[in-house]
């Protein structure tokens, strides 16, 4: 019910970002198996499973990093094929990776234009640059920056991953996908990301959230898909779970009292 | 690190009053205070700029002039500044490689193939070309060996150490076929182009047309330096505060009445030798550009990534093997600028050479290191170069003028190569990296 009223709230009832009949594998391994996904803009989604679950390659699909063997991604409502990350990012689907790809050596405006810099006269445009960021920066509420001239490496991780985020969004995307973007983080440097994720929710975009830490999850995301063994087992409003019935999706596949829709993997008892 | 995360602990609270005014006011660092905190950041992150060679000049310079009162003599100063220069072009071509995390051996050897082709190519008796196109002859072959190298090295990711340590030795046995094993000499006024690659390094400007040049040049790059910053001001972008600005420029043209008074002293024992060299202009011009393409251009921007975080690179698109290639042949090409103004200064070229290019390597990425460029790649300017070249060829110059023996004086450079390799090292380790 509440996934009705958010959905509403945002495109329809279409998802912005849909997957269909996902199949992967690497050689004799099976990553991924049948998996269904939906992002919807303006919501926040959880992507949950234990390690090895597929989460990554799921995303670098998205991402198109990968591409899957069989199944389709739907944009809008139209199949796409992703075949790069120029693909996604011409989609206006962007990744934030675990490990951020932030130069150290360059100011957050660098960073946030590497690779697409604006030119006059053939030169760096320098100060058209650094207004959009800053306009970036200020919208996104990341103010504890003490200059956005200071090299990333002068940056708490927090900060990082905010510079990261808005590099993401900065090109009118319309999903991002966002790896552990807590992990590695203090209890306050958490909570700016957190905030920041819910403000991106704001703004309508589709956001896809990894991470282990469950508490985390609840706390930001409105929907939640949890993979288990390269299957996706569950998929739902946030609300419709709680803690303990995520734990056992992700460790068994199943959940005491609820029927899963594949019901493959799960080993029996959970 | 745990002081880093208490003061973003405090900040949250902040940071709601702070947006409703949209742009923070941290961004503008207006004050002289503020904008040297910033400055500070920026050390502590591993950009220690040019402080450490600046002190380092001062530190020669006053060693120097308390052991022996002529170091500081018109004279001296005009002379350690020739000497310094193929230093400093070398650095300069060592930057490229060193910004990409790389490094080049092949500097020294590639200036001795450009001295030895372009010698050869003027010479009345052989190919007898004009200068012009002997040098760009001398400084395209250097560019090719360039792009050899890179190319090994970006496509077929060979560690440069050994790529460019395998061209050094074949540039050994390619400059001494060249020079076909005989003395070549550019000293004979009488062939005009003879004479205008030997004025290169020993011409000098007129002392009127020395200050004029001055004049113009001050004013020109002091205005513009000015309305940069005041546009920026306005616009509200980070700029420096007006009176840093107003400090610079001070100090620019200061130092330009400096030189040029400096240079404009008769500084021959019989006759008269007088007014800026050619080479501080070419110096300038080949500064000023190399500086403009690493700080002002697409391809310079990329060349810091590459050497900051190559996978960040890689995934915004930038094109690694061709931004690695360009470096090198960067490199190589302005090594082959060095070439041509050491034939110039030595006016007649032996198989000596080769030991002399061959210890040039080393002064080269010492130049560099101690100017403050990184050896880690990612940090560092093209200014650097020349000042840890003036570093260089002022140890040099003043360790000879006080008679040590040569031995000793590369004892000395070595050590302060070490020392600024520590001085690195150990920046680099305070910068806060996350994991």
């Amino acid at each position: 019910m509440t996934e009705g009223l958010k959905g509403a709230s945002g495109d329809g009832a279409e998802p912005l970002l849909k997957l269909r009949g996902i199949d992967k594998h690497f050689g004799p391994v099976q990553a991924l198996f049948q998996v269904d996904l939906d992002l919807p803009a303006g919501q926040v989604t959880g992507l949950c499973g234990d390690n090895g679950a597929g989460k990554s390659v799921l995303t670098r699909c998205i991402a198109g990093v990968h591409q899957p063997d069989h199944g389709q991604i739907y944009f809008e409502g139209q199949p796409v094929h992703i075949r790069s990350a120029r693909d996604a990012a011409a989609l206006g689907i962007e990744t934030v990776y675990q490990d951020l790809a932030l130069a150290d050596n360059l100011d957050i405006v660098q960073n946030m234009f590497l690779g697409r810099e604006r030119l006059r006269h053939r030169l760096l445009d320098e100060d058209s640059m650094e207004r959009a960021a800053a306009e970036t920066l200020s919208s996104l509420r990341v103010t504890t920056v003490r200059s956005i001239r200071q090299p990333v490496a002068s940056l708490s991780g927090g900060q990082r991953q905010a510079v990261a985020v808005a590099k993401a969004v900065m090109w009118n995307s319309k999903v991002v996908l966002l790896d552990e973007p807590t992990a590695a983080l203090g209890v306050v440097q958490t909570r700016i990301v957190l905030d920041l994720v819910a403000r991106l929710r704001d703004r309508g975009l589709a956001v896809m959230v990894i991470s282990h830490n469950l508490n985390d999850m609840f706390e930001v995301a409105d929907r939640l898909a949890v993979l288990h063994l390269g299957r996706m087992v569950v998929e739902g409003p946030a609300a419709d779970f709680d803690r303990q019935s995520v734990v056992e999706y992700m460790t068994t596949g199943g959940s005491g009292g609820r029927p899963v829709e594949p019901a493959g993997t799960a080993s029996g008892e959970g | 690190m745990s002081e880093r995360d208490a003061r973003t602990a405090v900040d949250p609270t902040a940071a709601q009053d702070v947006a409703a005014t949209e742009v923070p006011p941290e961004i503008l660092a207006q004050s002289l205070g503020e904008y040297l905190r910033g400055w500070w950041l920026r050390v502590r992150g591993g950009n220690s700029g040019v402080l450490p060679v600046v002190l380092a000049i001062v530190v020669v310079a006053v060693t120097f002039q308390i052991a022996n009162s002529k170091f500081l003599s018109p004279q001296n100063l005009v002379n350690l500044f020739e000497q310094s220069t193929v230093y400093m072009l070398l650095a300069m071509a060592e930057i490229f490689a060193l910004l990409l995390g790389e490094i080049d051996l092949s500097v020294g050897l590639v200036m001795a193939l450009g001295s030895v082709v372009v010698a050869e190519l003027v010479q009345p008796t052989g190919a007898d070309w004009p200068w012009w196109a002997a040098v760009l002859v001398a400084l395209l072959c250097c560019a090719a060996v360039g792009a050899i190298q890179g190319s090994l090295v970006a496509r077929l990711r060979m560690p440069s150490f050994i790529v460019t340590l395998g061209g050094l030795l074949i540039l050994e046995g390619v400059a001494i076929l060249v020079l076909g094993g005989s003395l070549v000499s550019i000293g004979n006024s009488r062939f005009s182009n003879e004479h205008v690659l030997y004025e290169l390094f020993w011409g000098t400007f007129d002392p009127v047309v020395s200050w004029i040049l001055l004049a113009v040049l001050a004013g020109a790059a002091g205005t513009l330096l000015w309305l940069r910053d005041a546009r920026r001001r306005r616009d509200g972008l980070e700029a420096p505060p007006r009176s840093l600005t107003a400090m610079k420029i001070v100090f620019m043209a200061a130092a330009g009445i400096a030189v040029v008074a400096l240079c404009n002293v008769n500084r021959a024992h019989f006759g008269t030798i007088e007014g800026v060299p050619y080479l501080i202009p070419i110096v300038l011009v080949v500064l000023g550009a190399w500086s403009v393409l690493l700080q002002r251009t697409r391809f310079g921007r990329y060349v810091y990534a590459v050497g900051g975080n190559p996978e960040a690179a890689r995934r915004a698109g930038v094109s690694l093997p061709a931004v690695r290639t360009w470096g090198f042949v960067l490199a190589a090409l302005t090594s082959g600028m060095a070439g041509v103004l050491f034939a110039s200064w030595q006016v007649s070229l032996t198989t000596n050479i080769i030991k002399t290019a061959n210890s040039y390597v080393l002064l080269a990425v010492a130049a560099a290191v101690i100017g403050g460029t990184s050896l880690f790649g990612g940090r560092g300017k093209t200014i650097h170069g020349v000042l840890g070249g003036l570093v260089i060829g002022g140890i040099y110059n003043g360790l000879y003028l006080l008679g040590v023996a040569s031995q000793w004086i590369d004892v000395v450079v070595a050590a302060v190569l070490l020392a600024a390799a520590t001085i690195d090292v150990l920046s680099r380790r305070g910068a806060p990296r996350q994991a």
